[in-house]
C-alpha cells in the first residue's frame, strides 16, 4: 500500500496483510475452488427427529442423467465407514442405517455433474420412516419412561452420557448450612448456533494414481482432521493433505469432521472425480455443531454483609443425539470448572450431567473456550441476584469480593490456577467509564417518569490456551502447537504455524510476532497456515488458543533463530557468542556497538561462506513445538446500559463499556476489532439467537429469517478501555482475547435488562431477551412464551 | 435459454438455466468469486451486487431478470490499480476480519455514497442493514464508509496530502 508509514519492527498497529485480497473479492474461500471435473455432492437429510428407517429406495435418482453416485449407510457399512468417532469418545453415523435420531440428520448422499442436479437427485429418492416419539427436553431425557435414543450402542438403556463433578461437595454443603445469606437461581443458557457467515463444505479430491487426497475443508484444526481421516479411514497420514484456506469465520461451527466431509471424500474415491459438497444455511444451522444448551441451577451463599463464600451450581447438558461436544477428553463438561468466577471463595462444587435428545449433536464452544461461557454466566448472574437480595449494589458487591493482586497465582475452589489478575482497577475503569454513579442518577429519575433504563455489570475470568499436554488432548492428540521459521539469505522469513485463521488476522499478528523477536519488519514475515503439507502439526484455532499456545511457539522459534544467529554473528565477527549482545536487529560486540551484525547480514552469512563453528549448521531456521505449562486466564469489566420499551418490551442496548485484560497486546487494532465482534454476538445471544424446537423435535429456527444475528442496528458502538497484565508462563505476556466479549457480555446485558425491569419484581428473565419474553415477565410470567 | 447482461463494463451472453440464480451466475458461469453466497433468504447480504446502480441481493434475483442490465460485483471496483475509496476505507479502519461480508458491505457502502456522499453515522447503519457481518460487531464498518465519504479521491490523495 502506498503509504509513508514506517515499517512495523512488532507489536502496535499494523493494516493487515490480509486485507488487499479481501476487499478485491480475492479471497479463496472452499467455495471459490474449481477443479476440472469437478462434480457437487447434496445430502439427503431426514425430516424426522426420531424414526426408525423401513427403506431407502434411490434407483429414481440414480436414473438421473446427472447423477454419478448416490450412497446410502449400507454402503458406507460395507467399506466399515457408517460410523465415524466425535470429538468426544462417541460414534456419529456419517449415514443413517436403521433410524434417524434428529431432524436435518444425513441419510443419503448424491454426486451430480452440477449441484442443482444434485439437489434434484434429493427429491427422487424415497425413504420410508416409522416415527418414534422424541426426547426433546433435556430434563425429560432420564425419565424411566423416556425413549432410548442411542440403541446402536450397546446394552444403552437410557439416555444418560456422563456425571462429571469439579469442587469439593462435602465443604461447600458445610459453608452453605452455616450461611446467613443463601440464594437460589434457575437458568438456561439457551441452544444457540455460531452461524459463521461462511457454512461448512469442502472439496475432496483423491488421486488414485497418487493415492493421495487432497481435502480443502471449511476447518479450524487441519492437521488434527488429517490425523483423523488417517485413523477412521485407514488412508496413509502422509497421502492427506488438508487446506483450510481463507475460512469465512468459525466460531467452532469449524472444529468437528461433519458427515458430508466423509462422503464428499468416499464418492471421489468412488468416482474418481473431486467431489465439492457445500451445506446451505439451513444445514448449517440444523445439523452442524450447536453450542451451549445448559440448563443450570446455581445456588449462592454470603454473609449478611455480602462476603460472598460459596458457590453451588447443578448443570443438565443437553448434547443432542450423538456426544460430538469439542472439547479436551478429560473434561466431558470443558472448563466449567471456571463457575467459581473472578471471586475469592471458601468452597464451590458443580456437578454436570450430560443427556442425549433428539437434536443436533455438537456442544462446540461458539467464540468460547470450553463451556467458559456458560460458567461465566452462571456466577455472574448469580452475584446479580444475591446483590438484590441484599439490597447491595451489585458493583459494589463484585468489588468486595473480587481476588485481590497479591493472590495470584491464585489456586481456585475448582483446582485451576489463575496466572495473574489485577482486577480492582479494571472494574474501577469501567466504572469511570461508564459513568456508573451518573447513570444510577439517570436511573432514578427516569424511573419516576416511568421510564425503563437499566444498568448491568459483569466482571469475567476466562480460562483460554488450552493446553498443558498432559492434561488436554482431543481424542488422544496433544493440545499442542508447533513453528517452524525460516529465514532467507537476503533476511526475509517465512513462518509456518499449525493455528488457522478464520478472519482473527494470523498473517499479520504472527508475523509481528517473528517482527518483535527479531527486528526485521513484519512485512518481510510471510505466514504460512492452513495447510498440512506446508505446515508443522498442531491442534488448531479455538478455544482463543492461537496467541496462547501457537503464538508462544512462535516467539519462542525466533528467539531460537535469534540465538542461531547470534553463534553465526559471532564467527562472523570474531568474536565470542557471550561476548555479543542483542539490539532489536542485531548482535553487537559488548562494549563495541560498531562491530555488529544484523539479522539481514547473519542470514546472508549462514547461507554463505563464512566458516562456521564447530556444531554449528548452514542456514537460518528452527522449528519448535510449544506445550503450554497452563491456561492463560484474559478477564474483563463489562458495563451495560439498556432501554425497555414499556409498551412492547423491546430492549436497545444504548451503552456497552468493556474493559478487557488480555495481557500483552501485539496489534492493538485487531484486538480492538475481535472484541467488537464478540460483543456484538453477545448483543445477539443475550437478545436474539435461539436453536428452539417444538415438542416433535422440528427446529424451530432454521433460517436466519428465523436465527435472528445482530445487525447495525442493533449493536452500539462499543467503548472499549483496556488494563494489560501480562501471563506470567507465556513467552511474550499474551493470554488471548478473541472470546472474552463473548463470554463477558451475555450476563452484563441480561444484568441491565432485569435491573431495568426491578419495578416489576422481576428477578430472572432466559435468554433471549426477546420484546415477548421480556414483556411476558413485566406481566409476572415466570415461564417465557411459546 | 440465452441471457445477454452487462458485468463490471463487459456486455456477457450466456447460456443457461432459467432457475439460474444470478449468484451461480456470476460465482460459477463467469467465475467473479467475490461475490460470496450466505443464507439464501436474503438476510445476509454476502451476495450483494449493483443492478443498475442499486444494492441487490444477487442469491434472490434470477440471471434471467438481469438480462439487459448492468451489473456491478466486487471484482469491478477498482479502476487502474486504484482501490475505491470505500475499499481503502475498509483497510484503513479494520472494517473486516473474515472477509466473507466484506464485497456485500463494500458494494452497498458504494451504492450509498454514490447517492448520499456524505451520510450519517445512522445513515450509514441503516444502509447496511440488510446484511450481517458475524465479526465485526460494525463499528469498524461504519468508520470504514465515513473514511470513503472523507476521502472521496481515495488513497492517491492520501498519498499525496501526506508527502
Amino acid at each position: 500500500m502506498a503509504t509513508a508509514e514506517q515499517p512495523v519492527l512488532g507489536y502496535g498497529r499494523m493494516k493487515r496483510k490480509e486485507d488487499p485480497r479481501f476487499v478485491r473479492g480475492k479471497g479463496r474461500y472452499v467455495d471459490d475452488v474449481s477443479l476440472p471435473g469437478m462434480l457437487h455432492g447434496a445430502v439427503l437429510r431426514s425430516p424426522l427427529a426420531h424414526a426408525r428407517i423401513l427403506s431407502i429406495d434411490t434407483s429414481a435418482a440414480l436414473q438421473h442423467p446427472k447423477v454419478h453416485a448416490v450412497i446410502t449407510g449400507r454402503d458406507l457399512e460395507a467399506q466399515k465407514l457408517a460410523w465415524a468417532p466425535t470429538l468426544s469418545a462417541d460414534v456419529q453415523a456419517v449415514l443413517a442405517l436403521d433410524k434417524v435420531c434428529f431432524q436435518g440428520q444425513e441419510v443419503a448422499f448424491v454426486v451430480a455433474d452440477d449441484h442443482y442436479s444434485a439437489r434434484d437427485a434429493l427429491e427422487l429418492i424415497d425413504v420410508e420412516y416409522e416415527p418414534l416419539p422424541a426426547v426433546v427436553d433435556p430434563r425429560k431425557a432420564l425419565d424411566p419412561d423416556a425413549p432410548v435414543i442411542r440403541e446402536d450402542i450397546e446394552g444403552k438403556s437410557d439416555n444418560h452420557i456422563f456425571d462429571w463433578e469439579a469442587g469439593d461437595r462435602d465443604a461447600t454443603d458445610a459453608v452453605f448450612e452455616r450461611a446467613e445469606v443463601v440464594v437460589a437461581q434457575d437458568m438456561i443458557y439457551p441452544r444457540i448456533h455460531p452461524a459463521p457467515m461462511e457454512t461448512c463444505g469442502c472439496v475432496a479430491d483423491f488421486d488414485a494414481v497418487e493415492g493421495k487426497l487432497t481435502l480443502w475443508c471449511t476447518t479450524q484444526a487441519p492437521h488434527a482432521h488429517r490425523t483423523l481421516y488417517a485413523l477412521v479411514a485407514g488412508l496413509p497420514e502422509h497421502k492427506i493433505r488438508v487446506i483450510s484456506p481463507d475460512i469465512g469465520g468459525g466460531f467452532g461451527n469449524k472444529v468437528g469432521i461433519y458427515p458430508g466431509y466423509v462422503c464428499s471424500v468416499v464418492t471421489s474415491i468412488v468416482t474418481g472425480r473431486p467431489v465439492k459438497w457445500m451445506e446451505d444455511r439451513t444445514e448449517n444451522l440444523t445439523s452442524t455443531a450447536f453450542a451451549r444448551d445448559y440448563v443450570m441451577r446455581g445456588e449462592i451463599a454470603a454473609t449478611r454483609d455480602g462476603k460472598i463464600q460459596a458457590v453451588r451450581v447443578r448443570v443438565l447438558a443437553d448434547h443432542g443425539a450423538f456426544n460430538a461436544t469439542a472439547q479436551p477428553s478429560k473434561y466431558p463438561a470443558g472448563f466449567f470448572h471456571i463457575f467459581t468466577g473472578s471471586y475469592d471463595l471458601e468452597a464451590a462444587h458443580c456437578r454436570v450431567t450430560g443427556v442425549y435428545t433428539n437434536k443436533a449433536p455438537g456442544g462446540v464452544a461458539y467464540r468460547c473456550s470450553f463451556r467458559v461461557t456458560e460458567a461465566a454466566y452462571a456466577i455472574e448472574r448469580m452475584v446479580d441476584v444475591l446483590a438484590d437480595e441484599l439490597g447491595v449494589d451489585p458493583a459494589e458487591l463484585r468489588m468486595r469480593n473480587l481476588i485481590r493482586p497479591e493472590q495470584f497465582p491464585y489456586r481456585s475452589k475448582t483446582g485451576w490456577v489463575y496466572d495473574s489478575g489485577d482486577y480492582e482497577p479494571a472494574l474501577r475503569m469501567a466504572l469511570e467509564m461508564a459513568g456508573y454513579d451518573r447513570l444510577r442518577e439517570e436511573q432514578g429519575e427516569r424511573r419516576e417518569r416511568g421510564e425503563l433504563m437499566g444498568i448491568g455489570v459483569s466482571f469475567f475470568t476466562e480460562t483460554v490456551g488450552a493446553g498443558p499436554r498432559r492434561d488436554m488432548d482431543i481424542v488422544g492428540l496433544g493440545m499442542a502447537d508447533g513453528a517452524d521459521l525460516r529465514v532467507h539469505p537476503t533476511g526475509k522469513a517465512v513462518l509456518g504455524i499449525s493455528v488457522q485463521t478464520q478472519g482473527q488476522g494470523h498473517e499479520t499478528t504472527f508475523a509481528q510476532i517473528v517482527a518483535e523477536e527479531l527486528g526485521i519488519p513484519a512485512e518481510d514475515v510471510q505466514v504460512v497456515h492452513g495447510d498440512t503439507d506446508e505446515t508443522p502439526f498442531g491442534l488448531g484455532t479455538y478455544g482463543s488458543r492461537s496467541t496462547p499456545v501457537s503464538g508462544a511457539a512462535a516467539a519462542v522459534v525466533a528467539r531460537k533463530v535469534r540465538e542461531k544467529a547470534r553463534l553465526i554473528a559471532a564467527a562472523m565477527l570474531e568474536a565470542s557468542p557471550a561476548d555479543l549482545e542483542w539490539e532489536k536487529g542485531r548482535w553487537y560486540v559488548k562494549g563495541d556497538p560498531e562491530q555488529g551484525k544484523t539479522i539481514q547480514e547473519i542470514a546472508m552469512g549462514a547461507h554463505g561462506t563464512v566458516e562456521l563453528p564447530e556444531g554449528v549448521e548452514g542456514g537460518l531456521e528452527a522449528q519448535t513445538v510449544y506445550n503450554p505449562s497452563n491456561l492463560t486466564f484474559p478477564f474483563g469489566a463489562y458495563v451495560c446500559v439498556v432501554d425497555v420499551d414499556p409498551g412492547t418490551g423491546q430492549v436497545k442496548v444504548r451503552r456497552f463499556v468493556a474493559v478487557d485484560d488480555c495481557g500483552t497486546r501485539i496489534n492493538p487494532m485487531i484486538v480492538e476489532g475481535q472484541i467488537h465482534g464478540g460483543l456484538a454476538e453477545g448483543v445477539g445471544i443475550a437478545l436474539m439467537e435461539l436453536i428452539a424446537f417444538d415438542e416433535d423435535g422440528n427446529c424451530l429456527n432454521g433460517s436466519f429469517m428465523d436465527y435472528l444475528i445482530p445487525t447495525a442496528k442493533e449493536v452500539p458502538n462499543f467503548e472499549l478501555g483496556a488494563t494489560v497484565t501480562p501471563s506470567p508462563h507465556h513467552p511474550i505476556g499474551a493470554k488471548g482475547v478473541g472470546e472474552s466479549p463473548t463470554v463477558g457480555s451475555p450476563p452484563a446485558i441480561v444484568n441491565a435488562v432485569i435491573d431495568a425491569l426491578e419495578p416489576f419484581g422481576v428477578r430472572h428473565v432466559d435468554m433471549p431477551l426477546t420484546p415477548a419474553r421480556v414483556w411476558a415477565a413485566m406481566q409476572g410470567h415466570t415461564e417465557p412464551p411459546a | 435459454m440465452q441471457v445477454t447482461l452487462t458485468v463490471n463494463g463487459d456486455e456477457v451472453t450466456r447460456e443457461i438455466e432459467p432457475r439460474m440464480l444470478l449468484v451461480h451466475f456470476l460465482r460459477e458461469t463467469l467465475s467473479l468469486t467475490g461475490t460470496h453466497w450466505g443464507c439464501d433468504t436474503s438476510n445476509c447480504g454476502a451476495c450483494t451486487v449493483l443492478m443498475d446502480g442499486e444494492p441487490v441481493k444477487s442469491c434472490t434475483v434470477l440471471a434471467a431478470m438481469a438480462g439487459g442490465h448492468e451489473v456491478r460485483t466486487i471484482e469491478g471496483l477498482e479502476r487502474a490499480g486504484e482501490l475505491d475509496p470505500v475499499q481503502q476505507g475498509f483497510i484503513e479502519e479494520h472494517g473486516l476480519q473474515c472477509g466473507f461480508c466484506t464485497p456485500g458491505m463494500v458494494m452497498t457502502a458504494r451504492a450509498l455514497l454514490d447517492r448520499n456522499p456524505d451520510p450519517t453515522e445512522e445513515e450509514i447503519r441503516e444502509a447496511i442493514s440488510g446484511q450481517i457481518c458475524r465479526c465485526t460487531g460494525y463499528v469498524n464498518i461504519v468508520k470504514a464508509v465515513r473514511w470513503a465519504a472523507e476521502h472521496p479521491a481515495g488513497a492517491a490523495a492520501t498519498a499525496a496530502s501526506a508527502s
